[in-house]
């Protein structure tokens, strides 16, 4: 196959390009620019894409021996990603930027790009399994090997249609030593670089304050579940529901107990606080329904909402009526929880999975 | 020599050009590749090579008084004469730099600084908006100085040229101390009437520089009444990079911008590298030696790419009509509704190498300064392709470029149509 290798010029994707060219593909290594005022040098952990990286990037792929070229998707990045991510927070949901990413950019903007160039696949570093044994023949995506890397969860938004049309290599690895040793051995520069955390456009890691600089101050009430005013915010968009530090309230709850944000309402400027019980829930809501099979009333499932979350037995109350791939809008996908679960916040992705095997993605709205 | 045969083969004998180009016009599986980024880089003179053999071969410094130190000299010597001889100026004339930016950098700031040191009332510099970064970025640099330099841009019309009225117009006050303008632009092949904008600038007073890298072995030298300062770059004539050449007139003013033994004028200090200079005279001889031929030559080429491009795309538009003064090494295209960075990767996996001809950043596309200069939209300026030739070009690069260019461009296309 002809294959497209994004490289980051980190060590993952170095060593899953690498793979794929050991197994015969025609590889191509493509570094995606996402900002168009690079930083020259990355900072340890934070940020990405800086120039540094681009050039960590085109020496691994020297070393593998394939062409390289840099893709500027700098203006979709800003548009769909970056852009997104302002107004979900000023909507006062709490989305995931790197799903949004994966979504909308990774196997979207480039997936396209690549195929309308010829390529028959993309490859990535990500840590996630495609197999083609599945009930329908048809490729499914699964976690890692290696559960505490396993990024099934930020992937399950591309769909059953972009899985046919990736390479995942780290998938089998059982450690990411594994993976470093395996740079180590092929000679590429990268094997000991420090992985990213962290949102990689907002580079200082201080989200609180990117949101601020971009969405500006914003000022309104703290209540309490009573409607009592108990102290004042900068600005919505400084919250998010489960959120317990950083309140900034003087008065201690009548009880004592550690109070944590139980909602948020952009229009009215107004964060309210509660007691930890309020943000307890039995039910998920979500639109946005990227189903990978038939999605049917009554299954047992497990449901994941964060990406370094634990999944918990549900089971599907109400499924959209397609089984389709494309996203369905209106709240259609209403799952049960076993046991109630904290913190859930409009914006998140929930996924649902059947053994490692995942079986859709949806957004989560209010709780009901 | 083997080279000379090569560089004077006629367009249809192009095997034997074939023969004498080095390992680069093949990729490693034999592939045929067309090297059409000339104005980039162009190739290694096999005469350029040999110079360089044999002069860094050659021992001591040149500044020396023994033995050695006069052998290194007579090297040195034997190259700048030559190089003097090839311009038709005094050996005095001549600062050798590492390349054209620094060529450019001197011509600019050292003269600006020296020009109103000398007169206090020389407060600014003119440079066409579309010239070379080198030239732009370092007079944009002087308005940080004390006391501040202004940097004037000077427009052109849409086939590139420098308007004479508003040239007059930046110079009527007297304050410009040197203007400056590429012989030949970089990315469209314009090439301006220099003999016009001199008699302007002589008229205040007023210093002509220009930067000739693409110029030399395409058009003629502009005459030494006309200009006091030419930049010249090794690489672009088949020397190799890292050498370049300042020609500046005696009475040319220079401030201090780099300090040392005091070599060159006291205006580039540094001891000088025999090979790269032996390698740029032997590959100036050349270039000069059989300009008039090679442009001939150079010229069909670019007419089989223009008509050849217009014959698979009617919507093709050229930068430069053919009737529009250029040098001839350079063709300019704009492919509308192509994503010009895939049409890049596109014809690079086929076997093409070429250029968007616009700025690029880390990756990173911005819109060409020089497309925007002359009135093109940035809409306008997307799906632009700089193919560029040289002393190694032939038929058959023109073949392969032809040959690759309907599917990529289809496929090119159908990119800028999602991409925009």
């Amino acid at each position: 196959m002809k294959v497209l290798a994004a490289m980051s010029g980190g060590v993952d994707s170095a060593v899953a390009a690498a793979r794929a060219a050991e197994a015969g593909h025609e590889v191509v290594g493509v570094h995606m620019a996402l900002s168009k005022n690079r930083d020259q040098r990355r900072t340890g952990s934070r940020g990405c894409c800086t120039v540094e990286d681009a050039s960590d990037a085109r020496r691994a792929a020297d070393r593998i021996g394939i062409p390289y070229y840099v893709w500027d998707l700098s203006d979709d990045f800003h548009d769909l990603v970056v852009e997104d991510f302002l107004s979900e927070y000023a909507a006062g949901r709490t989305p995931n930027p790197c799903v949004r990413c994966n979504e909308r950019i990774k196997f979207a903007s480039l997936m396209e790009r690549a195929t309308l160039l010829g390529f028959d696949a993309v490859c990535t570093g990500h840590y996630a399994s495609i197999r083609t044994d599945g009930p329908a023949g048809t490729p499914s995506l699964h976690r890692s090997r290696n559960m505490a890397k396993d990024q099934s969860y930020v992937l399950a938004v591309m769909g059953p249609e972009a899985v046919g049309r990736s390479l995942f290599p780290l998938g089998e690895y059982e450690t990411k030593d594994e993976v470093r040793e395996e740079a180590r051995k092929r000679g590429l520069g990268v094997s000991t670089k420090p992985d990213s955390y962290d949102i990689c456009f907002v580079a200082d890691g201080d989200t609180r304050g990117f949101l601020e600089r971009n969405l500006g101050a914003d000022p309104g009430e703290i209540l309490d579940d009573s409607g009592a005013v108990i102290g004042t915010h900068r600005g919505t968009h400084g919250f998010t529901i489960g959120q317990r530090k950083g309140l900034g309230i003087q008065q201690p709850a009548a009880d004592g107990a550690p109070r944590y944000v139980v909602d948020i309402d952009p229009s009215s400027r107004q964060v309210v606080v509660g007691a930890a019980e309020l943000l307890s829930t039995r039910e998920l809501i979500a639109t946005d329904v990227v189903s990978f099979e038939p999605l049917s009333a009554g299954r047992e499932v497990r449901a994941q909402i964060r990406a370094h979350g634990e999944a918990t037995p549900a089971r599907i109350l109400e499924a959209p009526e397609s089984s389709a791939a494309k996203p369905a809008h209106g709240p259609s996908l209403r799952v049960g929880l076993e046991t109630p679960i904290r913190g859930v916040a409009p914006g998140q992705t929930l996924v649902l999975y059947d053994g490692d095997r995942v079986i859709a993605a949806a957004t989560l709205e209010r709780r009901a | 020599m083997v080279s000379s045969a090569s560089a004077s083969a006629s367009a249809s004998d192009s095997d034997s050009s074939r023969a004498a180009a080095p390992d680069g016009a093949m990729s490693a599986d034999g592939e045929r590749r067309a090297y059409l980024d000339h104005a980039a880089t162009s190739v290694l003179r096999p005469a350029a090579r040999e110079a360089f053999v044999e002069a860094s071969l050659v021992q001591g410094n040149p500044s020396s008084v023994h033995a050695t130190g006069r052998r290194a000299r007579a090297v040195l010597d034997d190259a700048l004469e030559l190089i003097a001889e090839l311009l038709e100026v005094p050996r005095s004339w001549l600062i050798m730099t590492s390349g054209g930016t620094e060529a450019d950098n001197l011509a600019i700031r050292a003269v600006a600084t020296g020009a109103v040191a000398a007169d206090s009332s020389r407060t600014a510099v003119a440079v066409a908006a579309t010239d070379h970064p080198a030239v732009v970025a370092t007079a944009r640099s002087l308005q940080a100085l004390t006391p501040s330099i202004e940097a004037r841009l000077l427009p052109v019309d849409d086939q590139g040229i420098l308007q004479a009225d508003r040239a007059a117009d930046a110079l009527a006050d007297g304050a410009v101390s040197v203007m400056s303008t590429a012989l030949v632009n970089n990315e469209t092949g314009a090439l301006q009437d220099l003999a016009a904008l001199a008699a302007i600038a002589r008229a205040h007073g007023t210093l002509v520089h220009t930067d000739a890298v693409q110029g030399v072995g395409h058009v003629r030298r502009p005459s030494w009444d006309d200009i006091d300062l030419m930049s010249l770059s090794g690489h672009k004539i088949g020397a190799p990079v890292g050498v370049g050449v300042l020609v500046a007139k005696p009475d040319v003013p220079f401030g201090t911008t780099s300090t040392g033994g005091g070599q060159q004028r006291g205006v580039r200090s540094g001891t000088l590298d025999l090979a790269l200079a032996a390698a740029f005279a032997a590959a100036l001889q050349e270039t000069v030696r059989d300009r008039e031929q090679e442009s001939r030559r150079i010229r069909a080429l670019a007419r089989r790419l223009r008509d050849g491009i217009r014959q698979i795309d009617s919507s093709a538009r050229l930068t430069l009509s053919e009737e529009s003064p250029q040098s001839g090494h350079i063709v300019h295209v704009v492919f509308p509704g192509a994503h010009s960075d895939s049409l890049l990767f596109l014809l690079d996996e086929r076997g093409v190498d070429s250029s968007a001809g616009s700025a690029c950043s880390a990756g990173v596309t911005q819109a060409s300064p020089v497309l925007a200069a002359m009135g093109l939209s940035e809409e306008d300026a997307r799906g632009a392709l700089r193919l560029s030739l040289g002393w190694t070009s032939t038929d058959q690069d023109v073949d392969v470029l032809l040959q690759a260019l309907p599917e990529s461009l289809r496929r090119a296309r159908a990119v800028g149509a999602l991409f925009g």
